[in-house]
């Protein structure tokens, strides 16, 4: 028998306490490295695979990207185990993107559910469909970003076209326990009525999805931009105001999933 | 927005009478310090218990009465709204002294006419030495004096200078029987009585006192009824004249007489809380179960289509307001210690049965709504959890709590149930806990708990440690060795634990002392008779009579010594980087931030002072000494401050307590037991023992003000941590680590309580969602044996506060848009933002 404890793979973060990735009180564990590039990505750091420092104003210069083992992360995660049991919460993996590191990440979804802990992933859906194919058995929910339809302009402000995305979608759609659509609502890329229309029908066609979470943009990776040296190229646009969400959120409705703002 | 529970329209009325309440500023009168002194100086030679009776029947005979507009519950202890009384059997020396800036003094001020002052200078004269305070100092042993007066060990200041308070009387008595019922089973106890038994005269007596005491309640709501009724002759507004009558009707049934009715119950509940405010001067009367002894007469009325909810939620919202009507004029250094007015009358709902059962009805959510209605500080409404707590409760609770006004607490009835237990209580009665003042339980009606009876400042023996027990070159504290000699950690601990042994002695003899004054000068009939088992033991609680007797003095500084202990096992003896002879010096030199200026020279002039104080006679050379000492750090080259403070931040690189790490949280168990086990081996003048609290009300500021630096890393002069909790800011594992660390201590031996803050930003609560998630938090606490919780859900002052010093605020949880984060983590534009966002409302 392998030993899950063992494998090892590199994180930047693990954040207790969280309430908003996925059901109950959560951990989520941030996975290092991205195959997208995405504008407005409010965890930068967490793109690159290499490890690198990075200093924000104010606080000690901090290393970004550990290797650990599964054992020594879900160490941590199991301290809160009252919680989530109090809950329904559990373990989130995020990123970065996790499934770029499917052996670790297996690791520490099979150990979760050995300990009888929910697990979620936070997800761009960019990988091998036999990558995801490994981890499904050991989801309880996906939490899978859908950003745009225009494989160009998607392309365009994440650095990939959507094609593999929706392919995968429709995968894990047939074969998750459960899948939950997201789309953060940035602005000049996908806030027009049009754009969310056309993914809350795509996220309704998928079989099994009900629901449909709009994230709202927010700033709050900007500072980070700054501190790893690098531009930040959303600098001009402001967070959407709450009306125009509100707006959003009913044209989402109309394809009758039960959608929400904020996860 | 969510659905809660029991959402009932708040009469217009309640507004009214907030205003009433909050139009003037409060004011200081003079009649109950005026009247008390007449009776006294008319029963000179007469037994105390009945100079008590005879002084509260000629107050309540006397004392100007009103009823202000609007109001449905009538009974006001002063004419002005939020006025208070005075009560120079305690002590009134501070007060005289401060005659001329209690009106403008930043804390709690109150504005006090010339004729006022004129009348109390009259009567003051007749209480020199004769005041409470007055024995309970010739009482005390001088060591024990000195380590409370000048040396700050611990504070027992409260029921030094003032009544006890602090009980739960038997409310559903009263309304049961009344005062004439109450009166009867005193006349049939004396009756009972045999003249030849050895205490028959004292217990007949005590007995006659409480006679006189009923007869007194009666007698003052008899007035009320009088007043109603000529108020309604001339009243022009026929609605307002028939609620005049009926609150006449009301005065002329109770308290003398039992309730009939929910209304009438909620009438003679006030007299009571009232009056007990009127016979003694202690705060932290607790109304406690509330829900439990009103909810017969609710039901009954609500059956029978006398009241309707909305009817019967003005009435409790009418309760509400008038507990805000009660106040208390403290010294000046008092007040900043319990700023904001506070009476700390807790009230508690939910919880259980006697049988185990629920016991959430009703009455449980619709004061949860009067807290919402009136929106003001009293009382302080605290929620019972058990494990089978209906989730509609909680989550009615935790929209209270949402609010920010720091309501409910919530109480784990898991622990304290088993902790009440091993202190003697009966299962059943364990089971109908309710919670005095600020955290501290116990049974009531029978309970003499004496909690609050003195703050302990854990920092102060590890201070010892370092002069070997010496302090401005008086022997303080044992000789416990010269520290830098001290090969091992254990020795090194074992000497706090022998610095700190010792300070408890000395304070359980203050406490013993001031107990005593208050048996021999301040027995309190009135208070007495509804606590059993005064009646059948023939004696006053000051004097044993209560079923259950406890003095439960509470410590604080865990955090700050868990956090000197593992830096020191770490640095010292483990990694040998640091000897204790350097930490001594650093410590000496507040690592670098020393005193200087105008700061040096106040605090030299304090501590001179309070040197005097104690009989030391001051020269030149004394002067100079603590002058030094202050400044020592003022004068440090530049090369020994960076030593200094170099030492500070490899402390600071130490593990901390609160931060979900095993090792840590083991040791802070045992420091917890330093103090939690040490209090429990004594016992008290009425015949029961000490038992520790763990939490510090506010005094972890002004008793830190009086502590030098602590080998955490904390500097001189600056607060010890708040209650169970972490050093402010060295928690940085978000709050279930937090949470995790303090639930790792033993909070069942601290059955006098234990007090755990955290801090959340309404978003943090946002929908039913927040709602579940935050009393998830609040039963995983639980779960792992944690004893209480509150909340500090924080409003845009604090948010900028937390801006401009986000080292205090690491783990201030906000939502930021769907998601929520730690405040401080995010950048400045985006936490204006936030703060912006606050100011329109969620």
């Amino acid at each position: 028998m392998e030993n899950l404890s063992q494998i090892t793979g590199r994180i930047f973060d693990i954040q207790r306490f969280s309430l908003h990735d996925g059901p109950g009180i959560r951990t989520i564990v941030f996975l290092k490295g991205c195959p997208l590039r995405c504008r407005w990505c409010c965890n930068p750091e967490g793109q690159e695979w290499e490890a690198h420092v990075m200093k924000m104003p104010g606080k000690p210069q901090k290393l970004m990207g550990q290797d650990v083992t599964a054992g020594e992360v879900m160490k941590t995660v199991m301290r809160d185990m009252p919680y989530y049991a109090r809950s329904g919460g559990g373990l989130t993996l995020s990123g970065g993107e996790a499934l770029g590191q499917p052996e670790f990440a297996r690791a520490l979804l099979m150990l979760a559910h050995e300990q009888g802990v929910n697990t979620c992933i936070e997800t761009t859906g960019y990988a091998a469909r036999e990558t995801i194919a490994s981890l499904l058995p050991y989801l309880d929910t996906v939490l899978m970003d859908i950003k745009h339809m225009d494989p160009r302009k998607h392309e365009q402000y994440t650095g990939r076209s959507n094609e593999l995305i929706l392919e995968n979608a429709r995968f894990i759609a047939a074969h998750a326990k459960e899948l939950i659509i997201r789309v953060p609502v940035i602005p000049s890329f996908n806030d027009t009525p049009e754009e969310i229309r056309a993914i809350a029908g795509f996220a309704k066609a998928l079989p099994g999805v009900h629901r449909l979470h709009l994230l709202p943009y927010h700033r709050l990776g900007q500072d980070k931009y700054d501190a790893l040296g690098r531009e930040y190229t959303m600098r001009e646009f402001s967070p959407l105001p709450d009306e125009k969400m509100r707006y959003l959120l009913s044209v989402a409705e109309e394809s009758g999933l039960i959608c929400q703002i904020g996860g | 927005m969510e659905q809660l529970p029991f959402v009932i329209t708040k009469s217009e009325r309640i507004p009214r009478l907030v205003d009433t309440l909050y139009s003037v500023m409060p004011e200081i009168e003079a009649d109950r310090g005026v009247l008390l002194t007449e009776s006294y100086r008319a029963t000179e030679g007469l037994p105390i218990i009945k100079r008590r009776s005879a002084a509260f029947m000629h107050i309540l005979k006397n004392i100007p009465i009103v009823i202000r507009e609007g109001e449905l519950i009538v009974g006001s202890n002063s004419l002005s709204p939020r006025g208070c009384q005075v009560f120079p059997e305690y002590s009134y020396e501070w007060l005289e002294a401060e005659f001329d800036t209690v009106a403008t003094r930043e804390a709690d001020p109150f504005y006090i006419s010339e004729e006022t002052k004129a009348r109390l200078r009259e009567v003051y004269p007749y209480w020199k030495g004769k005041t409470n305070s007055d024995l309970a100092k010739s009482l005390m042993d001088k060591a024990a004096y000195d380590a409370f007066t000048v040396y700050n060990i611990f504070t027992p200041g409260n029921y030094f200078y003032n009544g006890i308070g602090h009980v739960n009387v038997n409310y559903g008595k009263v309304l049961r029987i009344g005062y004439n019922g109450i009166k009867k089973e005193a006349e049939a106890a004396m009756a009972g009585l045999d003249v030849a038994e050895p205490d028959y005269n004292t217990r007949r007596l005590f007995l006659e006192a409480v006679v006189e005491s009923c007869e007194a309640a009666i007698i003052y709501a008899a007035r009320y009824a009088e007043l109603a009724r000529k108020t309604a002759v001339s009243c022009p507004d026929s609605a307002r004249r028939e609620e005049l009558l009926r609150i006449a009707a009301n005065c002329d049934r109770v308290p003398a007489e039992g309730a009939r009715s929910f209304y009438e119950a909620c009438q003679s509940f006030w007299f009571v809380q009232s009056l007990l405010q009127v016979e003694s001067s202690g705060h932290s009367i607790s109304p406690g179960r509330f829900d439990q002894y009103m909810y017969p007469y609710y039901a009954k009325d609500l059956a029978a289509g006398l009241i309707t909810r909305e009817s019967a939620q003005e009435l409790i919202d009418c309760i509400f307001v008038k507990l805000n009507d009660l106040n208390k004029v403290r010294d000046a250094a008092s007040a900043e210690g319990f700023a904001g007015y506070g009476l700390f009358q807790n009230m508690i709902v939910g919880g259980q049965t006697e049988s185990g059962a629920d016991a959430t009805n009703d009455l449980s959510y619709m004061c949860i709504e009067a807290s919402m209605h009136v929106a003001l500080p009293q009382p302080s409404l605290s929620i019972r959890v058990h494990n089978g707590s209906p989730q509609p409760l909680l989550i009615k609770a935790a929209a209270l709590t949402r609010t920010g006004m720091g309501i409910p607490a919530y109480y784990n009835d898991e622990i304290i149930i088993p902790s009440l237990i091993s202190r003697g209580l009966t299962l059943e009665e364990a089971r109908d806990y309710c919670i005095i003042g600020c955290v501290e339980p116990q049974i009531g009606g029978k309970t003499d708990g004496w909690h609050d009876a003195a703050f302990f400042n854990m920092c102060r023996p590890m201070e010892l440690v370092f002069s070997n027990g010496m302090e401005k070159g008086v022997q303080v504290g044992p000789r416990t060795g010269d520290v830098t000699e001290m090969k091992s950690f254990d020795e090194f601990f074992d000497a706090y634990k022998a610095q700190e042994a010792y300070a408890i002695k000395l304070l359980v003899n203050a406490c013993n002392a001031i107990d005593a004054a208050h048996a021999i000068r301040c027995p309190l009939p009135f208070e007495s008779c509804m606590v059993e088992d005064c009646i059948g033991r023939g004696k006053s609680l000051q004097e044993g009579g209560a079923h259950y007797n406890f003095t439960g003095p509470q410590g604080f500084g865990i955090a700050n010594m868990t956090d000197a202990l593992l830096a020191v096992r770490e640095l010292v003896f483990e990694r040998k980087q640091l000897t204790l002879a350097e930490l001594r010096e650093a410590l000496r030199a507040n690592f670098g931030y020393g005193l200087s200026g105008k700061g040096a020279e106040n605090m030299t002039r304090l501590l001179v002072e309070k040197l005097a104080e104690s009989g030391v006679t001051i020269n030149e050379s004394v002067v100079h000494t603590v002058y030094r000492e202050v400044t020592e750090a003022g004068r440090l080259s530049a090369e020994e401050k960076a030593k200094y403070r170099a030492i500070r931040e490899m402390i600071d690189a130490c593990p901390k307590y609160g931060n979900d790490l095993p090792e840590a949280d083991a040791l802070a168990r045992e420091v917890a037991y330093s103090y939690t086990r040490e209090v429990e081996k004594y016992k008290n003048p009425r015949g029961g023992i000490f038992q520790a609290g763990l939490y510090p009300v506010s005094a972890n500021v002004p008793l830190g003000a009086q502590t030098g630096a602590t080998p955490d890393g904390r500097l001189a002069y600056t607060p010890i941590a708040d209650g169970v909790g972490p050093c402010s800011g060295k928690d940085v594992n978000g709050p279930t680590a937090t949470a995790n660390s303090v639930a790792k201590l033993d909070h069942a031996i601290a059955s006098n309580g234990t007090l755990f803050n955290q801090k959340f930003h309404p978003s943090a609560l946002a929908g039913m969602d927040g709602l579940t998630k935050f009393i998830a938090l609040i039963r995983s606490f639980f779960d792992q044996k944690g004893m209480h919780m509150q909340f500090n859900v924080v409003t845009r002052e604090t948010l900028i506060e937390a801006q401009n010093n986000p080292e205090k605020y690491k783990t201030l949880v906000v939502r930021v848009a769907g998601y929520s984060a730690l405040f401080t983590t995010l950048s400045r534009s985006l936490q204006d933002d936030i703060i912006n966002r606050t100011e329109q409302g969620f």
